[in-house]
């Protein structure tokens, strides 16, 4: 974060804090070992505010729970500004040493009145206050989020209105304060650290930066494209267009895992070409013109991974790979020689140390020292540097060094699709504990966990539907329409609705939801749509199931 | 805390009985009826606030008890929601008090005494008769899911702190007014009557008159019968006069008498009590804690109840005398729960002496508060311990800490606290109004004062007895009228169940700490059980095994697994079936014992030998069969 | 009044305790003698990490684990403070200065033999690592108490508050029918000891599930659900960090405890490789334990920053999709 692109804070500061804001994000079950270091907090005494449409199981641990609208995240965030800064608990000194652009920013929280922050978000001025107070007055405050901040068409807004926060209150740059996004998928933080980013070099180097990329050019003998390129949103855009042609997927099922389904697998339809690296036959891969059989790469392959602390760790080979099964490494170099470079046949630790050498904040991260270390933190620049706890404590010397940290100006903006008279009810989508995504990987055990897909709502919603628990609704949105069992959760306050993603072969929930993304981050607004719920009509035969015989789907 | 219930919703009297001790749930997310604007937003249910709650589980879980006769899934839960505990946490709660019934029972069920005193005065045939008339006592869950209960049922109990008046019972019947009825002198006929409900129909309990001798320090307004339910009386008799000169003084003052008094704990473990409250007031921690141990369950001990019941205002008072003089900012007092007149008495003396500013803020204008909650134990011998009466406050299973840290460094709630006897705090009034040099006079120069001694058995004139230390055993044995004419005494208990039998031919013995370490006995809780040559010392030695048996809390190997296979071992003596003979038997015994006594988290455990190693080494126990 | 668990003490990673950042301070050394040895250590060092440090014969324990607050209640670790009136639990007592210590004096031998025989004659011990050689080290007979009882399906209704006269025939056990009331793993409570860990991992000390208590009280006492109801239809979320915890393999995995009854669990034939978990982004470290190719168990290094050995039942089981579980007859 902060241009970092990353966390800046270490799981253990979260034993330690004073006040954690958990924003968008039900960790207790999406990130549980996580939830375990903020839970030591939680016994030491952090205080805990759970910023969520649902009172999720993460929620029943807050000290309170703000149970915002759906997608008022910027108008509580603004809100909670503008009484820190007329309570006059904003970190003067912090802000006039280390940040830039505050008088805008006040300017454009100025109209976020408790009065008004309560209309927008639905929590009661007193209870916004209050969360202010706290977070403002804390010795040491984290915020730490997931996809309930950036599965939304504004997701950067988010973003940058919970960085705001931060740096109005100084809690940033010292231990036990910080932003941190919690990694929804392994090595989410490590694909971008490593550039597969459309706008970015490996070491989350600036695709735009004339040195580092004439450092990369002169090290790979290539010419590097000086503009962003397309994010996925765009992507499938320009397939739309057919304006890209072909396509290569590794290891994701951007037919399931993507926003309104039946337009992803319209536009996978329309490639020349489409090559999908896999280790299952997901419904992407079906789609293929060639399916490159490859390794599950966190057992049966060496590499690192980063987590969502930053921490660089090693994958190691547990088991041989089937029969058939290629090494991913082995496949890109294939690729690259038929497409006329000869990589060699580099190990891991080879391609590994060209990204040291190419990006200093990774330089001290040997496979040696990540053995003995169980895996480090960058920025790591040297040989002897014990890697980074937290960032940007660059922000607190007098004067700060490096760039300024900027607020930004943003404004609150509602989903895109909001409930109405055709479609009354917000869709709202997320994970469950025992599964995962599309369901690939966690579809291959038995849980006793495992209740399959369903649409929960609420008990008052149920009760107006006079639907029990278990029986099948029809929901539709203005994209598609699937059957899911109702599931009675008391969390759910009536009009709003959650599913998941996890069981795409029995429930395509992204048939419904909505393929609006974030211009700048591409990010689809998986967390809201509207939708209309019917009892279903055909007990027993769920529309919307595909006829796929495939294990799974992946992600 | 993110909490999953089953789907068992309370009746309508589990949600009563709770909320008549917690108030009506505020939140929907505690168990109010949802469809609030603020809950559908808003929660403050879950967070640290709700688990500083979490002390009032076991008054929940009683509550419960008292209306349903039993804890049902449905009350557990609503307990649980309403309090913010997970169930199966509450469950381990739940299941370690003797007095909460987890199966299904019915609402009026009579707990027959089966302890050693009683059992020296007919408890045995009084249960024979029971069972012929009434069925076997309850000792399993009921089989099946639906069970039809009786209206009534009768079960053993151990020790119920009435051994001056066995055998005794004690009547539980759970109902919107709950009947909690504790009587001594039981006959089959009362019995059948309590069974019956037609408590109506039972003789008044016989009036009794404590045996007193000389002039008591302790047992004067009992003795002269002062009205224990009016502070007018209490007053009257020279009461809070110590507390208006503890005021005065100031604390550093009142322990300076405390420590010139030389006073020594009165619960067992004869501590001194001055070098405790130094301990104590001395914490840099302010928020510090009074408890006032008052769950006398050493089988043959009464003699707080009699303090408790019949000069309640005094507990008050010593109570708040040691709080003041140790900076404790609020007091606890751990009842016991078998004990139904003197929570009586205790909660209308606490009520009266708040409403008198003697509790409160500004006690007598001072500027200095403190407040007293009383809390009832629920059947659990361990919880007199004194840390696990810090878990059984919290609302966890009653299980001793591991010391160090001491209660004075980390006890209550974390915090330093003062665990005092009610008989030590009675001693603090006497100590301030005639000073501790001159308190120090009375007894011997290391036992000072003088003390209650609880006389039961087969003895003439049983009750609670004030001597001065250093008296002779045989002395008081002698006011107490001896064994009854014809017999001769053969033994001694001293001490309780976790003391040591003595013969009767050793008892010119001094009533004092340092007199009974020279004798290798103890003097315990003022426990002096007399057995003369009718009375079994094996049964007496089978039933404190098995007391130690059941009431062991289970935490730790040597005494949970100990006092089953010192019980097994003594069963096989006792049934002339010892394992590779008596010798080998006995052997083995030691070495359990020893193990017990070396290796236990607690004196439970610690303690759990001595009084069947007395009987056996001292009283030559099983020894005939040794040659 | 504020309330604080009984369980206050922090519990925190290994690198926090390490590394604290910003508030190192010297810690204060203390002296003692461990089997006639001086030894120095800082203070609030426990007796029993003063004598691992040393190459003094090892001290046996069960319910200690560093990730878990020391409940010390197996008494297997005691040791002789001089001056103290009981021995004392080496795993949680803290060296004190001056402390004379003795390891292995005869009051020692003689609690350590006894709480083996104590739980060798009521628990089935075949599953604990090192039992047999304890027993055989300190010369237990846990024979002497009798033949054990039979099973017994009635431990989980034990009544507290009511007794019941003991056999003069057999010695008490917890033998009781081992629980497989799910797909995930097993609970056989006739290897429980009753060390407390399991409760403590589902508990404050890590997970914070609470499935699970202590139920019952004595030689009744054992680990239970809410009214002994299934796993299933407990708050349980199948974490397994119980598994992880416990010493006896009274829990194991269900695929684990098939094998085993299959005979086809050869933990001398295993690789343990430690890895990645490849779900969400926390970044656990996972050991694989594989055996013939095929991944039979995972766990996670007690020693992790990030794990502190605890995963979540994605990381704990979720791991089959790799390769189709095979059938421990096959």
């Amino acid at each position: 974060m902060l241009g970092a692109g990353g966390s800046t804070s270490s799981y253990q500061e979260a034993e330690e804090t004073d006040v954690v804001l958990l924003w968008g994000s039900n960790a207790r079950e999406a990130h549980p070992i996580w939830f375990h270091h903020l839970l030591k907090g939680i016994r030491n005494g952090t205080r805990l505010y759970v910023v969520d449409p649902r009172r999720t199981s993460s929620a029943q641990w807050a000290d309170v729970w703000l149970g915002l609208h759906v997608g008022a995240d910027v108008a509580l965030a603004n809100t909670m500004a503008r009484e820190i800064i007329h309570a006059g608990l904003a970190h003067e000194s912090f802000i006039a040493n280390a940040t830039s652009g505050f008088d805008a920013y006040r300017a454009c929280v100025e109209p976020y009145t408790l009065e008004h922050g309560a209309q927008l978000t639905g929590i009661p001025a007193e209870v916004i206050r209050e969360a202010a107070h706290a977070y403002a007055k804390a010795d040491k405050a984290m915020i730490c989020w997931t996809l309930g901040i950036t599965e939304h068409h504004n997701a950067v807004d988010n973003v940058l209105a919970l960085i705001n926060l931060a740096l109005l209150t100084g809690h940033v740059g010292r231990y036990g304060c910080g932003v941190n996004p919690l990694r929804g998928q392994n090595n989410v933080q490590g694909g971008g650290d490593m550039g597969a980013l459309p706008n970015r070099l490996p070491g989350f180097q600036d695709i735009r930066d004339d040195e580092a990329r004439a450092k990369y050019e002169a090290r790979w003998g290539v010419r590097i494209q000086p503009t962003y390129g397309w994010n996925l949103t765009e992507m499938l855009m320009a397939m739309d267009r057919e304006e890209m042609t072909s396509l290569l997927v590794v290891g994701e099922n951007p037919a399931q895992s993507d926003a309104d389904a039946h337009h992803v697998e319209k536009v996978l339809r329309k490639l020349d070409h489409l090559v999908v690296q896999e280790i299952f036959l997901t419904k992407t891969a079906q789609l293929a013109h060639v399916v490159l059989p490859a390794t599950a790469s966190w057992c049966e392959a060496e590499g690192t991974v980063t987590n969502s602390e930053r921490r660089v760790q090693r994958v190691r080979k547990a088991v041989e790979p089937p029969e058939g099964a290629r090494d991913e490494l082995w496949i890109l170099s294939e690729l690259a020689k038929r497409l006329g470079h000869d990589w060699g046949k580099p190990s891991a630790e080879d391609v590994w140390n060209e990204v040291r050498e190419l990006s200093p904040k990774l330089f001290g991260m040997s496979y040696e020292r990540l053995e003995k270390l169980g895996g480090l933190q960058w920025p790591c620049r040297t040989l002897d540097d014990p890697g980074s706890l937290f960032l940007h404590a660059r922000l607190w010397e007098v004067p700060a060094q490096g760039r300024l940290a900027p607020f930004s100006v943003v404004e609150h903006a509602g989903p895109v699709e909001m409930p109405d008279a055709d479609y009354p009810f917000l869709l709202t989508t997320g994970r469950r504990l025992e599964s995962y995504n599309t369901g690939v990987q966690s579809g291959g055990y038995d849980s006793p966990l495992h209740r399959g897909e369903s649409v929960d709502i609420s008990p008052e919603d149920a009760a107006m539907l006079g639907v029990q628990h278990g029986d099948l609704l029809t929901i539709t949105s203005r994209r598609g329409t699937v059957d899911a069992p109702a599931h009675i959760d008391r969390g759910l306050r009536a009009g709003v609705v959650f599913m998941t993603l996890h069981f795409p072969d029995d429930v395509a929930t992204n048939l419904l939801t909505i393929d609006i993304a974030d211009p700048k981050s591409g990010t689809a607004e998986f967390k809201a749509c509207a939708v209309k719920l019917e009892p279903a009509r055909v007990r027993g035969l769920a529309r919307g199931t595909t006829n796929v015989l495939a294990t799974a789907g992946t992600d | 805390m993110d909490i999953r219930l089953r789907d068992a919703p309370p009746t309508t009297e589990e949600r009563e009985a709770v909320d008549a001790l917690l108030g009506a749930p505020v939140s929907a997310w505690e168990g109010a009826a949802r469809g609030s604007a603020f809950d559908a937003h808003v929660s403050y249910v879950g967070g640290a606030a709700s688990r500083a709650r979490r002390h009032l589980l076991l008054p929940a879980l009683q509550a419960l008890q008292l209306r349903a006769g039993w804890i049902s899934e449905g009350g557990l839960n609503y307990a649980c929601e309403r309090l913010n505990v997970p169930p199966a946490d509450a469950w381990g709660v739940a299941t370690f008090y003797g007095l909460l019934a987890t199966a299904p029972r019915p609402k009026r069920v009579l707990h027959v005494c089966d302890d050693i005193g009683c059992r020296l005065r007919g408890a045995r045939e009084l249960c024979a008769a029971l069972e012929k008339s009434h069925g076997a006592a309850i000792d399993h869950q009921p089989a099946g899911d639906h069970v039809e209960l009786p209206d009534q049922a009768w079960m053993k109990s151990p020790c119920l702190g009435m051994c001056d008046v066995a055998p005794a019972a004690l009547m539980v019947e759970a109902a919107e007014e709950p009947l909690e009825l504790l009587r001594g002198d039981v006959t089959h006929a009362h019995a059948a009557l309590m069974l019956a409900g037609k408590y109506e129909m039972l003789p008044l309990a016989p009036l009794r008159t404590t045996p007193t001798v000389g002039r008591p320090l302790l047992l004067q307004r009992i003795a002269k019968g002062t009205d224990p339910e009016s502070l007018e009386a209490y007053t009257g008799e020279s009461g809070f006069l110590a507390l208006r000169k503890a005021l005065e003084i100031g604390p550093p003052a009142v322990r300076a008498e405390v420590t010139a008094a030389k006073l020594l704990g009165r619960g067992g473990a004869a501590f001194p009590t001055g070098r405790k409250w130094d301990a104590v007031a001395s914490q840099p921690e302010t928020t510090r804690y009074l408890i006032c141990n008052a769950d006398e369950s050493e089988p043959g001990t009464f003699k707080d109840r009699e303090l408790l019941a019949n000069d309640p205002f005094a507990v008050i008072e010593g109570m708040t005398i040691a709080a003041f003089a140790t900076g404790c900012t609020h007091g606890f007092l751990y009842l016991r729960g078998e004990y139904p007149l003197a929570s009586l008495r205790m909660s209308s003396a606490l009520r009266q002496a708040r409403a008198a500013n003697l509790l409160g803020n500004d006690i007598l204008g001072h500027g200095w508060s403190f407040d007293i909650e009383l809390r009832r134990g629920s059947g659990a011998y361990i919880c007199g311990e004194e840390t696990a009466i810090f878990n059984s406050i919290e609302g966890y299973r009653g299980e001793p800490r591991n010391k160090p840290p001491f209660p004075f460094q980390a006890g209550l709630f974390g915090k330093p606290t003062l665990v005092n006897n009610v008989e030590t705090l009675a001693n603090v009034m006497p100590i301030l109004l005639m000073g501790g040099a001159e308190y120090a006079k009375l007894g011997t120069p290391d036992s000072t004062g003088t003390r209650l001694f609880c006389l039961s058995g087969t003895v003439q004139r049983p009750g609670v007895y004030e001597v001065e230390c250093g008296t002779s055993l045989r002395a008081l044995i002698e006011m107490a009228g001896g064994v009854p004419e014809g017999r001769t005494l053969e033994a001694v208990l001293l001490g309780g169940a976790a003391g040591a039998f003595i013969r009767g031919d050793e008892i010119d013995i001094p009533l004092s700490f340092e007199g009974a370490r020279a004798a290798k006995a103890t003097l315990g809780s003022g426990v002096i059980m007399l057995f003369d040559d009718r009375a079994s010392v094996t049964d007496a030695v089978l039933r404190i095994a098995g007391f130690f048996r059941d009431e062991s809390c289970g935490q730790c190997v040597p005494c949970r697994v100990g006092t089953v296979r010192q019980e097994e071992s003594l069963h096989r003596l006792a049934r002339g079936v010892p394992r590779g003979g008596v010798q080998a038997e006995v052997a083995l015994l030691n070495d359990v014992g020893l193990a017990m006594r070396d290796a236990s988290i607690c004196g439970l455990g610690q303690t759990a030998y001595s009084a069947v190693e007395t009987a056996i080494h001292r009283l030559g126990l099983f020894h005939e069969a040794h040659s | 009044m504020t309330g604080i668990a009984p369980h206050a003490g922090q519990v925190l990673s290994p690198l926090v305790r390490l590394e604290r950042a910003g508030k190192r301070r010297e810690v204060p050394m203390v002296e003692c003698s461990i089997d006639g040895r001086a030894v120095r250590v800082e203070e609030g060092t426990t007796i029993l990490a003063a004598c691992r440090s040393l190459d003094v014969p090892e001290i046996p324990t069960l319910c200690f684990a560093e990730t878990l607050r020391p409940v010390n209640v197996c008494r297997v670790c005691m040791v002789e403070v001089e001056g103290a009136r009981v021995l004392v639990p080496s795993c949680s007592r803290p060296v004190e200065q001056g402390m004379v210590i003795h390891t292995r004096s005869e009051r020692v031998m003689s609690a350590r033999r006894m709480v083996l025989e104590f739980l060798a004659s009521s628990v089935d011990l075949s599953t604990t690592p090192k039992a047999a050689e304890w027993i055989a080290e300190y010369e237990a007979e846990p024979a002497r108490y009798g033949p054990p009882m039979p099973a017994s399906d009635e431990r989980d209704l034990a009544l507290t508050g009511h007794h019941h006269e003991p056999s003069v025939e057999y010695a008490a056990t917890v033998q009781q029918p081992v629980k497989v009331d799910n797909d995930l793993y097993v609970r056989d409570y006739a290897k429980c000891i009753l060390c407390y860990k399991c409760v403590e991992a589902c508990g404050p000390d890590h997970q914070n599930t609470f499935a699970i208590a202590i139920a019952g009280r004595g030689f009744d006492a054992r680990v239970s659900t809410e009214f002994a109801t299934p796993l299933p239809d407990s708050a349980c979320v199948y974490c397994g960090n119980c598994i992880a915890v416990c010493p006896t393999g009274a829990l194991m995995s269900k695929q684990e405890w098939d094998m085993r009854q299959a005979g086809a669990w050869k933990e001398s034939e295993q690789s343990v490789t430690d890895t990645i978990c490849p779900y969400c982004g926390v970044g656990c470290t996972l050991s694989l334990h594989v055996q013939d190719n095929q991944i039979v168990k995972a766990t996670s290094p007690m020693e992790n920053s990030v794990t502190m050995g605890n995963l979540c039942i994605k990381g704990r089981f979720g791991w089959r999709f790799v390769q189709p579980r095979k059938e421990p007859s096959s």
